[in-house]
């Protein structure tokens, strides 16, 4: 890369927008501090009250149990089902192995609206609406495309001459994948596994669709508190979530490099 | 014979074509019961009616699709939600745009730290963002309040189409920036530099030597944004308060609220439409430049 100079108004221009893009992520910060009854901007007085309330707070903190649990049931789920798939698309490379790969990632490209209308219309009449495998199986169906894909780029970009070697020293199929293929995966893996947790932890429009009075998931309870009254709460919720995300961004980074996983 | 070859009969029973088979099933079976048979299930319900007084009728008929077409409401709907899309678009790839080129040109652990910047709202919930939004545009907010302090009487920023127009801006910046990052590979320096030595202002080469090697990851991300501004819900409803409408709100209201499936089935099919002219375009502009 060579070091042209950049210029000052491209510089001044990029701090401004990088001010635009993070300023609903920095007021968050000071307001979920605030000691005001309702939301302001600055705050008033200073107390961790809000961060309390959280706690206080039952449909909240059944929320957030019901999203760490499903975020855990639907991650080891697409790793499970997102693997062999994976396995088969890449390395068995079966006739029509590229349009079943576009099959499998084409949830993505629909919309989550009308995804989540569609999955409603299905699931209604099953009796699948307000239920935890309900939101299970509408999870997987946004989780598995990006499993798929991840895991088909690690699996993709193996050296495939180390399980060749394992084979003609005797080792079974099995054993090769068991104890050469799965451990050379391990960054592939984990970078499927936190991008399958926050998508599903994140999921806001297909779980409004799916819960209703019965279960929720924490981004609908805040959407639904939000949409009621913008308190300081959410603000202390959301400092929460942010630190969370950054431990599994921080998790991934450790272990596979996050320019990696996100940008190709 | 036979019993020699019984310890591998099962797996050559099965042969190569049944282990693909086997692993492609789960995935295979959670595709078709959440997605292929939901889709085509809601292309079906678009053909279905509602009775006067909200029972479902298990007809093929277009007259959802008539009633809809022919609605002054629902057209204004379309015509607003493209409007506005392609508004927060155009100011999507503007703001976006300093942000990419800055980011291609530095390097090293300042690089990183900016497209980690770039990739953190990403991965925050828009429900969070949204909330950020409305502590900035509030009447109790940022805005508002810094505003008053110079004795300026604020405008209303929150349960209007402004709102939603900043609020949508923000959240797809990341996609914009990412898009057009993947495109600016294309953007060798030494083709600036030939454009300035040869005597080029910096303002003439960034028009006409920067802007059109850039234009494919322009092209993406504008694609990428339309579609995901058209079809986004959480910062519209939340940012207006209900009060602005746009397609993916009423798809909603309609499901859920109004529960007319047949109407909220056919504006999903009109938004699929609208994806495919999307699409279109992009593939036609894209022939262009290219």
């Amino acid at each position: 890369m060579d070091e042209r100079p950049i210029s000052p108004a491209l510089k001044a221009s990029a701090l401004v927008m990088f001010i635009f893009l993070l300023a609903p992520l920095l007021v968050v910060l000071p307001i979920s501090f605030s000691g005001d009854a309702y939301m302001a901007f600055p705050p008033s007085s200073w107390s961790v009250k809000w961060y309390g309330a959280i706690f206080a707070d039952k449909q909240m903190t059944a929320a957030f149990s019901v999203s760490i649990a499903l975020a855990l049931v639907v991650t080891v789920l697409s790793l499970l089902i997102g693997l062999p798939a994976a396995y088969a698309l890449v390395r068995l490379k079966p006739p029509g192995a590229e349009a079943l790969g576009s099959l499998f990632t084409a949830p993505l490209l629909l919309p989550t609206i009308v995804l989540g209308l569609a999955i409603l219309l299905v699931f209604a009449p099953l009796g699948l609406l307000g239920t935890f495998q309900g939101l299970v199986a509408a999870h997987l169906i946004v989780t598995l495309p990006y499993a798929v894909r991840v895991l088909s780029t690690a699996l993709a970009t193996l050296p495939i001459p180390v399980e060749e070697a394992a084979s003609t020293l005797g080792a079974p199929p099995l054993t090769v994948f068991f104890r050469v293929t799965l451990p050379m995966m391990r960054s592939g893996m984990v970078s499927t596994a936190a991008l399958c947790f926050l998508v599903s932890f994140d999921e806001v429009v297909l779980s409004l669709f799916m819960t209703g009075p019965r279960i929720s998931t924490l981004p609908v309870a805040m959407y639904h508190h939000v949409e009621q009254q913008a308190d300081p709460m959410v603000a202390a919720l959301s400092v929460l979530l942010v630190f969370l995300t950054l431990a599994v961004v921080v998790i991934v980074d450790r272990t596979a490099g996050l320019a990696k996983t996100f940008v190709k | 014979m036979s019993a020699i070859a019984l310890p591998a009969r099962s797996a050559r029973r099965i042969g190569p074509t049944g282990v693909v088979m086997l692993l492609l099933l789960p995935i295979a079976l959670v595709n078709a019961v959440g997605f292929l048979w939901p889709v085509v299930n809601l292309l079906r319900m678009s053909f279905k009616e509602t009775q006067a007084t909200g029972a479902l009728i298990d007809t093929v008929s277009t007259a959802t699709w008539a009633t809809v077409l022919s609605d002054s409401f629902t057209l204004d709907l379309i015509a607003n939600s493209v409007g506005v899309s392609l508004f927060i678009t155009l100011l999507t790839l503007v703001a976006s745009y300093p942000i990419a080129l800055y980011l291609h040109r530095s390097t090293g652990l300042w690089r990183t730290i900016l497209l980690v910047l770039v990739i953190a709202p990403l991965l925050t919930s828009a429900v969070v963002r949204t909330y950020g939004w409305i502590a900035i545009l509030s009447s109790q907010g940022l805005i508002a309040n810094a505003l008053l302090f110079l004795g300026i009487t604020p405008p209303r920023l929150m349960f209007n189409l402004t709102g939603v127009v900043i609020g949508l801006t923000e959240i797809l910046m990341p996609y914009m920036i990412l898009a057009l990052l993947s495109g600016f590979g294309r953007l060798d320096p030494r083709f600036e530099e030939a454009a300035l030595t040869l005597g080029a202002t910096p303002w003439k080469t960034f028009w006409r030597v920067v802007v059109p090697l850039t234009a494919p990851g322009m092209a993406l991300g504008c694609l990428l944004c339309f579609v995901l501004a058209i079809s986004s819900f959480v910062t519209p409803k939340l940012l207006s308060g209900g009060r602005v409408f746009l397609l993916a709100t009423e798809i909603y209201d309609q499901a859920i609220v109004t529960l007319n499936w047949p109407v909220a089935a056919t504006l999903s099919m009109i938004v699929l439409v609208l994806f495919g002219a999307a699409l279109a375009l992009y593939t036609r502009a894209l022939r262009r430049i290219a």
